[in-house]
């Protein structure tokens, strides 16, 4: 089974935000695999592994630092990767140019799935998983927890997250699928992986070499920092039961919830 | 503004909060307001939507809308949209409207703004806030083109009642069946009568703090003291532990929720836990531990041992409650 998963690197999850005008400082921040593509490529190596056959094509967007990322991608067991570094391109790239970017990237190559995380954590859209389906024009199914394909490939059946529960859905391949948690538990990469991955061919190309045509069709104005919260109060009293009184009474009488 | 549409959503018979709530906002902000409302026994449900400020309803109704699939729903709506030709495109960023809103901004040709909190006019533009770095930022955001197609996070507006000429129109969508290729084979949907996380107005959540899964019973007998529209919620500790299922983790890795009140018990508020619910309009923590970081975001902090504090609140609240 050949598969393609798309990553992005974003900052880690502890890191402090900054902003500058429409964007964010980026010096001092801690770049990592968005977590949720860690379930994406984990997917693709799990069905590679059961399959015994088949490429995983690691596809990102993302400027020189990206590669780490797709470094990493390829030390948890990815053959071969595709790195569109376009500094200027991805700058302004919003979920639609990112979108047609991939889209360009993947067009052309034989693959019988794409798995995409369920969202980036930095900007937080979720929007590629469709707009790339879209774009290619195969079918999406998005938040998916269980991923099992038809021993002839010619369909998946995977479960996905609903509100309240969960779907059983049947989807002819080639399709998209975003990962959600719960689908895996991602490797780590072996030490022998990360030198092997440093041997594995990496495709470099610019936004342009792609023929890709379209520009962002959404802009971030401004950036800013959330309002600092008023220092809360602190309820006092002599024991728990005075306070739970207190509390009682400031949500009756000044949140009026009750 | 020439015109809004929003896409509305039927769950479980009946019409999903978060589209009452985007439809409010669209005629705040003014012109022509139109909603596309699909699902199985819709057309019996859509003149509700007239209270809220809908000019008009385009209802698609019929068996083949019964279990939402990404494709049918796009075509239905596209073809609304077709007929409308709205400058803006409102829809809640519900679990569904996550899934079909990108699908249909890519279907035509324009971007998406997903998960706003708050939406200004500009002249003929919408200027959407919405978080980023799980909350650590905020962005305004535009869009390039026409239709502006902008997703609210559930509870960022209120629902209010300015009434719209509301005329109901049945429409016959003819589905290019050959293109919908994903196909429902069953569906396990938890039968309660809980409100889900995302759109309650009030969540007790627990966390590590709560020691074990049989202490959630008394949180779950404190949101009940608080109505139909309170739940209960879990940190990451306590759903990594077993306590709780994923589906009630709230959080950077479970649900984003912005009710209007969370209590929070045991919770010491990892910031990937603050970005699900740093949005709440007001904020309660209950922690035997006053240096834990959840009292940096409260409003109202109680120092002490939940085991304490809960029982006794649940006993006062009745009594408030009479």
């Amino acid at each position: 089974m050949n598969t393609v998963v798309c990553i992005k690197q974003v900052p880690d999850t502890e890191t402090l935000i900054k902003v500058q005008g429409a964007g964010i400082v980026t010096e001092g921040i801690k770049w990592v695999m968005n977590p949720y593509d860690e379930f994406a490529v984990e997917e693709a190596l799990r069905q590679k592994e059961k399959m015994k056959a088949g490429n995983v094509t690691i596809v990102s967007l993302g400027p020189d630092r990206a590669i780490e990322a797709v470094r990493t991608g390829l030390a948890m067991g990815a053959d071969t990767a595709v790195h569109i570094n376009d500094a200027a391109y991805y700058d302004k790239a919003d979920p639609y140019a990112t979108a047609a970017a991939l889209a360009a990237a993947i067009k052309g190559m034989q693959y019988d799935a794409i798995f995409v995380g369920k969202q980036a954590i930095d900007d937080d859209a979720a929007q590629v998983p469709a707009m790339l389906a879209e774009m290619l024009g195969i079918p999406v199914v998005t938040m998916v927890i269980k991923f099992e394909v038809a021993a002839d490939k010619s369909k998946a059946t995977v479960t996905r997250e609903i509100e309240g529960g969960q779907a059983v859905v049947e989807v002819p391949l080639p399709a998209v699928f975003s990962a959600q948690k719960g689908l895996n538990e991602p490797r780590y990469a072996s030490l022998p992986g990360i030198m092997k991955a440093k041997k594995k061919p990496v495709d470099v190309k610019k936004a342009a070499d792609l023929g890709v045509s379209e520009g962002p069709k959404t802009a971030i104005k401004e950036m800013s920092l959330p309002p600092a919260r008023q220092a809360g109060k602190v309820i006092t009293g002599d024991d728990a039961a005075a306070k739970a009184k207190e509390l009682a009474r400031i949500l009756h009488e000044e949140v009026k919830i009750v | 503004m020439a015109g809004t549409l929003i896409y509305a959503e039927v769950q479980k018979g009946e019409i999903k909060k978060g589209s009452f709530e985007v439809t409010s906002k669209a005629k705040e902000l003014g012109g022509d307001v139109a909603v596309c409302l699909i699902g199985k026994g819709a057309e019996g449900l859509a003149s509700q939507l007239a209270k809220y400020g809908a000019d008009k309803i385009y209802v698609v109704d019929g068996p083949e809308y019964e279990n939402y699939v990404t494709e049918a729903y796009v075509q239905a709506f596209k073809q609304v949209a077709d007929t409308v030709s709205p400058t803006v495109i409102l829809a809640s960023a519900t679990a569904q409207g996550k899934d079909l809103i990108p699908a249909i901004a890519a279907r035509l040709n324009v971007g998406a703004i997903s998960d706003c909190v708050d939406l200004k006019k500009e002249g003929d533009k919408i200027v959407a806030k919405r978080p980023m770095y799980a909350g650590k930022a905020y962005a305004m955001v535009e869009a390039l083109a026409n239709p502006q197609i902008i997703a609210v996070r559930p509870n960022s507006f209120a629902v209010k009642e300015t009434a719209g000429a509301g005329a109901v129109e049945k429409v016959a969508v003819s589905l290019d069946t050959s293109k919908i290729k994903a196909v429902v084979k069953s569906i396990e949907v938890a039968q309660t009568d809980e409100p889900d996380q995302t759109e309650a107005e009030i969540i007790v959540s627990g966390g590590r703090g709560m020691k074990g899964p049989e202490n959630f019973k008394m949180l779950e007998d404190l949101a009940k003291l608080f109505g139909p529209t309170a739940t209960t919620g879990a940190s990451r500790a306590a759903v990594d532990a077993g306590w709780r299922e994923h589906s009630y983790q709230v959080g950077q890795t479970g649900k984003t929720v912005s009710p209007n009140l969370y209590i929070a018990c045991g919770i010491s508020g990892a910031i990937q836990h603050l970005a699900g619910m740093g949005t709440s309009k007001v904020i309660v923590a209950i922690n035997k531990d006053a240096e834990a970081p959840i009292f940096q975001k409260a409003d109202y902090g109680v120092v002490d041992d939940l085991f304490n504090v809960v029982p006794a609140l649940i006993d006062e609240i009745k009594k408030v409650k009479g």
